[in-house]
C-alpha cells in the first residue's frame, strides 16, 4: 500500500526522524490567511498535490509559491482536478489534497531509500549523491554515484554501514553525524512499520549545511496489513483503480490491460500465462484475473461483472486448472454465474485437472454462450477467433 | 531415486487440527504420504485422522522420527512456526501458507543461514512438493502426477499443475516436483533445486518454471551455463505483463534492467536453456529435447 507524502512524513516523524513542518489543505477556505500555514522566513512556499505518483513536478503538481495569495490561487487551480504524470496512466489521479512546505534553499540534492533486495534476501540501504531525480535515470547516467548497505537483520542496519553511506556520498563530519542518526531511525521505521520502500528523494543539504528531507515516499508490505491496522485505516482508496480496489474486495486479484480478450484464471502464474497465450494465439489480454482457489460461484459472478465492465472486451477466457476442486463443481459455478450476469459475450472455458470431462459436457449442455475446451492452445486460439468474427458481424 | 522427499520420509503437519491442515493431511494420507503426527499447541495428547497430535514440534520429532513437515499455519504465525521445525530437527520444511510479512521472513533466513544450514525450507506461498507414488506434502492434486523422468521446479502453484499435466500426457512422468513460491523471500531457490535434480538418477531433464520479477532466473541461467549435466527446459510467464506494476522504485534500480520476461528468457537461451513461448508447449518440448538427446547418443 502505498502513502501520500504527507502520511509518508507523519510516519517517518514518529520515529524521531526531523520533516518539514508542512499544512495539509484541502480547499482554499483552508489557506484563509495563511495563519494556518508552516512559517516561512523566505516568505515562499512549495505546495505539493498529494496524489500516488512521482513526477509530479514535471506534471505541474508542483508549485513554487510567493506569498499566500499564491498557495489560494494553487489550491483553486489543483483541488479537484486530475494530475496526469509520466507513471499515472492518460486518466490521471484525483488531486484531494495539497501539501504546503515553507520553501527551502537547496544547495545539494541526495537519494537515500530503504527496501528488500531480493537476490541477496536482504534490506539495503541505498544511498547516491545525485538526488532529485529517478533513480532509474542516476543507474543509467551516474552508475558510480550509488553506494548500497546490505543489512544482517540480526544486529540492524550497523552505524558504520552507515557512516560509510554518509562518506562515499561526500557529506561532513557534521553532516555526517546527522546523516547517521537519520540513517538509523529510518532503518527502524522500515522494520516496525513493515515497509517495503522509503525512499527520500531528495535529501536536501541546504545553504546552512543542515540535511533536510524535502520529499518522502513509503510503501508498506501488503502482507502485514493485520499488524499496521493505523496506517491501513488511512489508506487513500480514491488513489486506486477502482476496478482493482473493487476484485480486492472480492477477493479477486484484477490488474486492467488495454486488449480486447478478457481472461479469468486460477492462480498468478497460470493468470500471466494465459495472457502470454492469448498474445500468442494473435489476441491482446484486456486485464490480469486470478480468481485464486475455491472458484465459488459467487466469486466467479464477481469475476464475470468486473471483466464486463469493460466495453472493449470481446471475448473472455475462462481458464481453470482444477486440482483439488473438482472441474464439475467449477463448471457448476460457472454455468451459474453465467446465468446471473446473462452473459453474451463468447466465451472459452478451457478446464483441466479432476473430473474435467464432467465438467466439459455441463458447460456444454448449458444452452450458454460457453465453449468448452481442453487444450491450453486451443482454447487461446479458440477466443481469439470468436473475438475476430465479433468483430467482423458488427461491421 | 528423487529429490528431498520419498516413500520413507516421515512427514508431520503444523497446525495439523485447523481446517486447512486437516483437509490436506487427508488428502496426503490417501495419497501414501508417511504422515506420522501434527502438532497443534495446546492439544498434545490428542488423536486426529488417527494420528498423534503433539504440543510442539520436538516432541513430534523425538516421537515419530519425522524429518518433514508440511505447515499450514496462519500468516501472522507462520514464520515462527518455520523457525520451531527448524530447531526441532526437521530437515525439509514447506511452508504453504500465504501473506508472510516480509520483514518476517527475512529474519528467519537468516537464523536458518546462521544456525540451521541443513534445514531446507521449500516456501512460503507454495504449492509445496510431491514425489509421485511416493510423497505429497502440499496443496498439489496428487492425481495428475506420474512417476517418471522430469524434474519441475516452479515459482507458480497452478502453472506447475499445468506443466505437471502435460509431462503426464506426453508419457515422461516426474521425479520430483518443488513449487518454490512466489514471494520475494523464501526458502530453496531454482538453483538450490538444479543442483539437487543434477544429482538424481531418477532425473533426466529440468523443467523451470519462472516468472516475471527478480533475478532468480538470470542467476539459474549463470549456473547453467557454468556447465549443467541435464538439458533443462523453461518458461517465464509474464512476457505481456505491464511493467512496474509492483516495484518500487529503489527495487527497480537494484534488480539493474533484470526482471522482464525478455531478459530471462534471453539470459536462458544464452546459457543453452531450451525456452518456450507458449505454456502450452512445456511437455511436448521436454519430450522432443529427450528423443533428440538419446537419438544424438545412439547416433555418436
Amino acid at each position: 500500500m502505498n502513502l501520500h507524502e504527507y502520511q509518508a512524513k507523519s510516519l517517518l516523524s514518529e520515529f524521531g526522524i526531523p520533516v518539514p513542518p508542512g499544512a495539509l489543505v484541502q480547499s482554499a477556505d483552508d489557506v484563509g490567511d495563511g495563519t494556518r500555514l508552516p512559517a516561512s522566513e523566505s516568505g515562499r512556499w512549495v505546495v505539493k498535490a498529494q496524489v500516488h505518483s512521482g513526477a509530479r513536478g514535471k506534471a505541474g503538481g508542483v508549485r513554487l509559491v510567493d506569498n499566500v495569495a499564491g498557495v489560494t490561487q494553487a489550491a483553486n487551480d489543483l483541488i479537484g482536478t486530475r494530475l496526469v504524470t509520466l507513471q499515472s496512466g492518460p486518466v490521471g489521479l484525483p488531486v484531494d489534497s495539497l501539501l504546503v512546505e515553507p520553501a527551502a534553499d537547496i544547495r545539494h540534492e541526495y537519494y537515500l531509500a530503504i527496501t528488500v533486495d531480493r537476490a541477496l534476501q536482504r534490506v539495503v540501504m541505498v544511498a547516491s549523491s545525485q538526488g532529485g531525480m529517478d533513480i532509474e535515470a542516476v543507474a543509467d547516467q551516474h552508475p558510480e554515484s550509488i553506494h548500497r548497505a546490505v543489512v544482517n537483520p540480526t544486529v540492524g542496519l550497523a552505524a558504520y554501514q552507515a557512516r560509510e553511506l554518509a562518506f562515499s556520498l561526500g557529506l561532513s563530519a557534521d553532516q555526517m553525524k546527522v546523516f547517521v542518526s537519520l540513517a538509523l531511525k529510518l532503518y527502524r521505521a522500515f522494520i516496525e512499520r513493515d515497509a517495503a520502500l522509503i525512499e527520500i528523494n531528495p535529501l536536501a543539504a541546504l545553504a546552512d549545511g543542515q540535511l533536510a528531507i524535502v520529499d518522502a515516499k513509503v510503501a508498506l508490505d501488503d502482507n502485514a496489513e493485520y499488524r499496521q491496522a493505523q496506517w491501513w485505516q488511512r489508506r487513500d482508496i480514491a488513489q486506486e483503480d477502482p476496478a482493482e480496489r473493487k476484485a480486492i474486495d472480492h477477493g479477486l486479484n484484477y490488474v486492467s490491460l488495454d486488449g480486447n480478450i478478457a481472461c479469468m484464471v486460477n492462480g498468478a502464474g497460470l493468470a500471466m500465462a494465459t495472457m502470454d497465450l492469448i498474445q500468442h494465439a494473435g489476441g491482446m489480454p484486456a486485464n490480469f484475473l486470478d480468481v485464486g482457489g475455491g472458484t465459488s460461484a459467487a466469486k466467479v459472478t464477481e469475476a464475470f461483472k468486473l471483466i464486463l465492465e469493460n466495453p472493449r472486451v470481446e471475448a473472455i477466457l475462462v481458464n481453470i486448472f482444477g486440482g483439488i476442486v473438482r472441474c464439475d463443481l467449477i463448471a457448476e459455478g460457472i454455468t451459474e454465474a453465467a446465468r446471473e450476469v446473462a452473459l453474451e459475450v463468447p466465451t472459452v472455458v478451457r478446464l483441466a485437472g479432476t473430473n474435467a470431462e464432467q465438467g466439459r459436457r455441463m458447460l456444454a449442455e448449458s444452452g450458454l454462450a460457453l465453449t468448452a475446451e481442453d487444450d491450453l492452445a486451443a482454447a487461446a486460439n479458440r477466443a481469439v477467433a470468436l473475438a475476430n468474427t465479433k468483430r467482423e458481424a458488427r461491421r | 531415486m528423487s529429490i528431498l522427499v520419498d516413500e520413507s520420509t516421515r512427514v508431520i503437519c503444523q497446525g495439523f487440527t485447523g481446517k486447512q491442515g486437516t483437509f490436506h493431511s487427508e488428502q496426503a494420507i490417501a495419497y501414501g504420504t508417511r504422515l506420522v503426527g501434527g502438532v497443534t499447541p495446546g492439544k498434545g495428547g490428542q488423536t486426529h485422522l488417527g494420528l498423534p497430535v503433539f504440543d510442539t514440534v520436538a516432541d513430534a520429532v523425538r516421537e515419530t522420527g519425522a524429518t518433514a513437515s508440511m505447515i499450514y499455519v496462519p500468516a501472522p504465525f507462520a514464520a515462527d512456526s518455520i523457525l520451531e521445525a527448524a530447531a526441532a530437527g526437521i530437515e525439509v520444511i514447506a511452508c504453504i501458507t500465504e501473506g508472510i510479512p516480509v520483514i518476517d521472513m527475512l529474519k528467519v533466513k537468516a537464523v536458518l543461514a546462521q544456525d540451521y544450514p541443513d534445514a531446507c525450507l521449500i516456501g512460503p506461498n507454495c504449492p509445496g512438493l510431491i514425489t509421485p507414488d511416493s510423497c505429497k506434502i502440499g496443496i498439489m492434486p496428487g492425481s495428475i502426477h506420474t512417476k517418471g523422468r522430469v524434474g519441475i521446479v516452479s515459482r507458480s502453484g497452478t502453472l506447475t499443475y499445468e506443466a505437471v499435466a502435460q509431462t503426464t500426457a506426453v508419457g515422461l512422468g516426474q521425479s520430483t516436483c518443488v513449487g518454490i513460491g512466489g514471494d520475494p523471500v523464501g526458502g530453496l531457490d531454482f538453483i538450490d533445486c538444479l543442483s539437487r535434480f543434477a544429482d538424481d538418477p531418477q532425473t533426466e531433464l529440468v523443467l523451470m518454471v519462472g516468472e516475471i520479477g527478480g533475478g532468480a532466473e538470470e542467476a539459474a541461467a549463470e549456473f547453467i551455463r557454468q556447465g549443467y549435466p541435464k538439458p533443462v527446459v523453461a518458461y517465464i510467464a509474464g512476457a505481456t505483463a505491464p511493467a512496474g506494476k509492483r516495484m518500487g522504485h529503489a527495487g527497480a534500480v537494484i534488480a539493474g534492467g533484470k526482471g522482464t520476461a525478455a531478459a530471462k528468457c534471453a539470459a536462458l537461451r544464452a546459457a543453452g536453456v531450451h525456452v518456450v513461448d507458449s505454456p502450452a508447449e512445456l511437455g511436448v518440448t521436454a519430450a522432443r529435447v529427450l528423443v533428440n538427446q538419446s537419438e544424438g547418443m545412439n547416433a555418436s
